[in-house]
């Protein structure tokens, strides 16, 4: 016990000097700091058979959630879930990015987003199925501090349901090319809480009245989401 | 030499301390369209089970995965000494929702499993078997599949939860929400041993066809639920 008091003393006074280090240093007249960027690369991997991806939405932000699940749906990601169109999700965030395109079925979606002075942002990323009614996938709120300059994560991602508009997978409510319906609907007639997707049914596996073929069915994982600190 | 020893007993002590655990749990319905029957959530030694992957289930799994009744598994886990949250929901967990609970431990109890019947399913219940409790204090997520208890045929029509009995029980909130007059999916259980559940299929016509479940609400993938443990 003895010697482990000692060891205990040993570290209380290296904080001691740690902590007188740092004061030292902040009495220097330094010039005025920089402003830092901390810029990510994400990478979008689409794993599904054919279920295109809307272009990606990536934002940086300090706090909160941009959706929970039994939750509703923001107005914001309703649009995006419903249509693919992630306009008004990116316009309330100044630290956010767009992908350039649709992400294919077997291709690489990247984006990059970056903030300035904010070691401990969350990113989130979102995207719709777009032969879907309201299906996407996304990252919410993740944690970055402790990704170094040219570290990586991967994480798998499932798929979410908006509920903000019924799966009765019709042509007139499907954007994507199975379809080319029209996407968003201000009107809710689902659950009107976010939740895990229970899969489209498809006319092949017996809903009579759907434009989807068996092709458009997916599973979890749905896609492979890279995070890369650049800077 | 001595100082190394010293360490190493310290270390055990704060474990033997933290086996004792004390734990906040969450459990979220992760699905759009599922009900949870009451959830029992227990903590026991390393080397017990509620249920197992690929063997027959117990009755009390049946009666749980059949009909919600968690009497029975709450027995099983009193014998065994383990420490139990008891429907933390006070019921139904509906979609969407969450139910939380805290779970004070016994040293040895290390190991956490769960169950709860989903509906509208025959035998298909959220589970997990014998998770090894984190000794480090820190919040963690565990993702949960659907199984099936293999005990009955997945019919997919109205019927009744005590075990033996076909078909599906229907508690008030199923009553308007599921399908009339199904002729039935299968009269058969191929698999008569626990296994990850194959989902619902249903249909499409609330008033006939081969299942009374919907095929575009009542489905689901993997995972149907999150569990959130917190170690204080």
């Amino acid at each position: 016990m003895f010697n482990f008091k000692r060891t205990a003393s040993i570290i209380a006074l290296a904080s001691v000097a740690l902590i007188a280090g740092c004061s030292d240093d902040d009495d220097n007249n330094t010039p005025e700091m920089m402003d830092m960027d901390y810029r990510y690369q994400v990478t979008v991997s689409n794993l599904t058979h054919a279920q295109p991806l809307s272009p990606i939405a990536a934002i940086l932000h300090e706090d909160g959630m941009l959706w929970q699940i039994g939750q509703p749906a923001s107005a914001a990601l309703e649009q995006q879930a419903e249509s693919g169109d992630n306009s008004q999700l990116l316009a309330g965030y100044p630290y956010s990015a767009s992908g350039s395109g649709v992400v294919m079925p077997g291709v690489d979606g990247v984006v990059e987003v970056s903030i300035k002075n904010n070691a401990n942002a969350l990113l989130t990323v979102s995207s719709m199925l777009v032969n879907t009614n309201d299906a996407f996938v996304g990252l919410n709120a993740i944690a970055l501090a402790d990704l170094m300059v040219g570290e990586s994560m991967t994480m798998m991602g499932h798929v979410y349901d908006a509920g903000t508009e019924a799966n009765n997978e019709l042509a007139n409510s499907i954007p994507g090319p199975a379809a080319g319906g029209a996407g968003f609907d201000a009107t809710r007639d689902d659950v009107n809480f976010v939740a895990m997707h229970p899969g489209v049914v498809s006319q092949d596996d017996g809903l009579a009245s759907s434009v989807l073929t068996q092709a458009h069915r997916f599973d979890n994982p749905s896609v492979k989401f890279t995070i890369v600190r650049m800077q | 030499m001595k100082k190394k020893i010293l360490f190493s007993s310290l270390i055990a002590a704060l474990s033997l301390n933290v086996q004792a655990a004390d734990l906040d749990i969450s459990i979220t319905n992760l699905t759009q369209g599922i009900y949870f029957t009451p959830i029992i959530a227990s903590a026991h030694s390393a080397d017990a089970h509620l249920f197992q992957v690929g063997q027959t289930a117990s009755t009390e799994l049946q009666a749980m995965a059949e009909g919600g009744d968690i009497s029975g598994l709450q027995s099983v886990a009193t014998a065994m000494s383990a420490n139990s949250l008891s429907n933390p929901a006070g019921g139904l967990l509906a979609p969407g929702q969450m139910a939380s609970g805290m779970l004070m431990t016994d040293s040895g109890n290390v190991s956490l499993s769960l169950a709860a019947m989903m509906l509208p399913t025959n035998d298909g219940f959220i589970g997990l078997d014998n998770w090894t409790i984190p000794t480090e204090a820190g919040t963690y997520t565990v993702y949960i599949n659907a199984y099936d208890a293999g005990t009955e045929a997945n019919d997919e029509i109205r019927g009744g939860g005590a075990p033996g009995t076909a078909g599906m029980p229907v508690p008030p909130p199923l009553e308007n929400l599921i399908g009339k007059n199904g002729t039935g999916v299968t009269s058969a259980e191929e698999n008569m041993m626990v296994h990850i559940h194959r989902g619902n299929l249903g249909d499409d016509d609330m008033m006939a066809g081969k299942s009374d479940v919907s095929n575009t609400v009542q489905r689901w993938l993997n995972p149907v639920a999150k569990l959130t443990v917190t170690v204080k």
